[in-house]
């Protein structure tokens, strides 16, 4: 009787670890494939899994959370849905696509009557954006990180009147990096996605620079 | 002419409309006389990679430690410490992600859509705990989890439940099972993490509704000892499994069991088999009629719970994000001063054709069908499970841990009279 039993046990616990172990070594096997990609790779360019057979294939370990700025609408539940308060999600200034303007679409209010830095001008809620004369007719803007909600109210009125430098990114040195991320399952865009650790923003404008450093 | 001017005027800010595009300089980079040097784009970096290393690192030196802890030196008090120490570093250090509980849903992610890329440490987290319970029991729940560990803390007056109301509630969990991987294998969403009840408590932020569900937890948990792991936890119906074949598990007496009943209260978890009357056994013929009743039943159950499945698929599917938008789409805001919703917004600017959003919707619809079918008779399994367990009777001789429910944290080894020279003190 015992015996059996103990033989029983043995042939359960043996077809457990065996499915563990084939489970495991199919997701290992996928991950780790190389074959014949045309960029849908497991490796740092896509953060998709899959075959991969580019020289700049690199095998990644670790994903991250990122919004892409080309499929964002702005709608500002990043603002909400983030699990930090305030959000993760904040804007980023490429300034290597800024026109520094004077009249700022991320900056002014759409209907206002002068050009100043007075707060019922500032479109921004929190005044995280600081403007800064440079020199005749130029006007530097920076972002005041800590002010920052992410609400997107900025970046709409850059990319609707400007050239769009002003871009919302998850801040990495705020996100938690949640199993799954908050915000992306309340994004109407479906803008959030996982990216490669080794490579965790998706802005526009300074791609190049981005790959320069690795 | 009026009308043509109008025209012209309305199709030019419908260009600037489309070209509201980024990547296009409407503005050209100025060229600075004052030798004004254009600051960087600060981009911090996330988490080292390195790091996801140390956690996989961490994971299986506790899991080592609290096994030899619980098998070899039979010790309430390493195991107590170990689960702070993962209460310090899976909890409030690494704040709640990435944890075994969750796991399930990137590694059923991972199973089912070929291009998500799972995570080492996930795939670690998920296989690890499960490998060792294959070998030592549940000791992930006793001193690694962090789920465990904060419940445990606040364990102050434990009542017994009652085998009866252990085994209803004990079905809790299967259901959430089958939910989590239904959804996560849709690609809908992360359930168990969207409700864990813990992880505002490591972050110190959640919203308030968390907030009050972990806090009820714990203050339920203070009564009845450890209410997630025993009747929420979807892990645990794996470790559980898996655990009732483990090749060793803790055992109250490092001896012979004397019945002297000083250990029967000591578990908090109604986790120890109480010895039944061997003497007098019920006949063949009883048993046989009960086991010809159960092959019977669940069966049935699970026909039955299948065809509610399949028929509920609709409501299931409806948190769908592609499901969401096909129905916004069909049923268009009529209200001229309700403004668009931002779904239908993204859905315009992003110019898919509405036939692929239907087409994506019904095949997501056609797969919660089936996940319908699977997950009702797998809920009838269960059910069919929980009936069988009430009406078999099990024969036992000594008191003995559980192997399925027990969590290895060892209290009842310091309830047993018998010492072995060893572990004299």
């Amino acid at each position: 009787m015992q015996n059996r039993r103990e033989f029983l046990n043995l042939l359960c616990r043996g077809t457990i670890l065996t499915g563990l172990a084939a489970t495991t070594g199919l997701l290992v096997y996928r991950s780790a494939q190389s074959g014949n990609c045309q960029l849908g790779s497991s490796c740092a360019n896509c953060g998709k899994s899959g075959k991969c057979n580019l020289p700049q294939a690199l095998l990644y370990k670790e994903t991250v959370w990122q919004l892409d700025p080309t499929k964002c609408i702005q709608c500002g539940r990043c603002a909400e849905n983030c699990v930090m308060t305030p959000s993760a999600v904040k804007v980023t200034h490429v300034y290597a696509m800024c026109g520094y303007c004077d009249l700022c679409g991320g900056y002014l209010k759409p209907d206002t009557k002068n050009i100043s830095t007075a707060a019922e001008n500032q479109l921004c809620p929190t005044s995280a954006i600081k403007r800064k004369f440079v020199e005749e007719p130029f006007y530097q803007y920076t972002i005041d990180e800590p002010l920052c909600i992410g609400c997107a109210k900025c970046v709409k009125g850059c990319g609707a009147f400007g050239n769009g430098s002003l871009q919302l990114q998850v801040r990495h040195d705020r996100c938690v990096n949640c199993n799954e991320c908050a915000i992306a399952r309340n994004c109407p865009a479906d803008a959030f996605k996982r990216v490669p650790a080794s490579k965790p923003y998706l802005l526009q404008g300074i791609e190049a620079k981005n790959e320069e450093k690795g | 002419m009026k009308k043509s001017l109008a025209l012209a005027i309305l199709i030019f800010l419908f260009t600037i409309q489309f070209l509201n595009s980024y990547g296009i300089q409407r503005f050209p980079k100025p060229e600075f006389e004052s030798g004004y040097v254009q600051p960087e784009t600060l981009l911090p970096n996330p988490r080292a990679e390195v790091l996801a290393f140390m956690d996989i690192g961490v994971l299986i030196i506790s899991l080592s430690v609290v096994s030899w802890l619980v098998i070899k030196k039979r010790s309430r008090n390493g195991v107590f410490w170990m689960s702070l120490f993962a209460l310090a570093y899976f909890g409030f250090y690494r704040e709640g992600c990435i944890c075994a509980i969750g796991s399930i849903q990137n590694v059923t992610l991972a199973l089912f859509d070929k291009s998500y890329a799972i995570p080492l440490s996930a795939l670690v987290f998920f296989a690890a705990p499960l490998a060792y319970t294959a070998f030592f029991g549940r000791t992930f729940c006793a001193g690694v989890c962090p789920f465990g560990a904060i419940q445990d803390l606040v364990s102050f007056r434990p009542q017994k439940l009652g085998t009866r109301l252990n085994a209803v509630l004990g079905v809790i969990p299967y259901i959430y099972l089958g939910l989590a991987i239904l959804y996560a294998a849709t690609g809908t969403d992360f359930v168990i993490c969207r409700y864990d009840p813990f992880v505002g408590i490591w972050r110190f932020n959640a919203s308030f509704g968390m907030f009050i569900f972990g806090g009820l937890l714990l203050a339920v948990g203070i009564f009845i000892a450890r209410p997630y792991c025993r009747f929420l936890c979807p892990y645990g119906v794996l470790l559980n499994w898996t655990s009732r074949f483990s090749r060793k598990h803790i055992t109250i007496t490092p001896a012979e069991c004397i019945q002297c009943r000083l250990c029967e209260n000591s578990c908090p978890y109604d986790a120890i088999d109480i010895p039944t009357n061997t003497r007098n056994p019920e006949s063949k013929q009883t048993m046989g009629r009960k086991l010809i009743f159960i092959t019977f039943l669940i069966p049935m159950l699970m026909l039955a719970g299948g065809w509610t499945g399949s028929q509920l698929h609709e409501p299931l599917a409806g948190v769908n994000a592609k499901v969401k938008l096909a129905k916004q789409i069909l049923n268009p805001v009529t209200d001229k001063n309700q403004a668009e919703t931002f779904e239908i917004e993204a859905f315009k600017s992003q110019g898919k054709q509405q036939a692929q959003v239907f087409a994506e919707a019904s095949e997501v619809l056609h797969q919660f069908y089936i996940g319908g079918w699977i997950l009702g008779g797998f809920i009838g399994l269960v059910f069919g499970g929980l009936i069988a367990g009430r009406i078999i009777t099990r024969y036992q001789a000594d008191y003995v841990p559980n192997k399925g429910n027990c969590f290895s944290c060892s209290r009842c080894v310091d309830y047993c009279p018998i010492k072995l020279p060893l572990e004299t003190k």
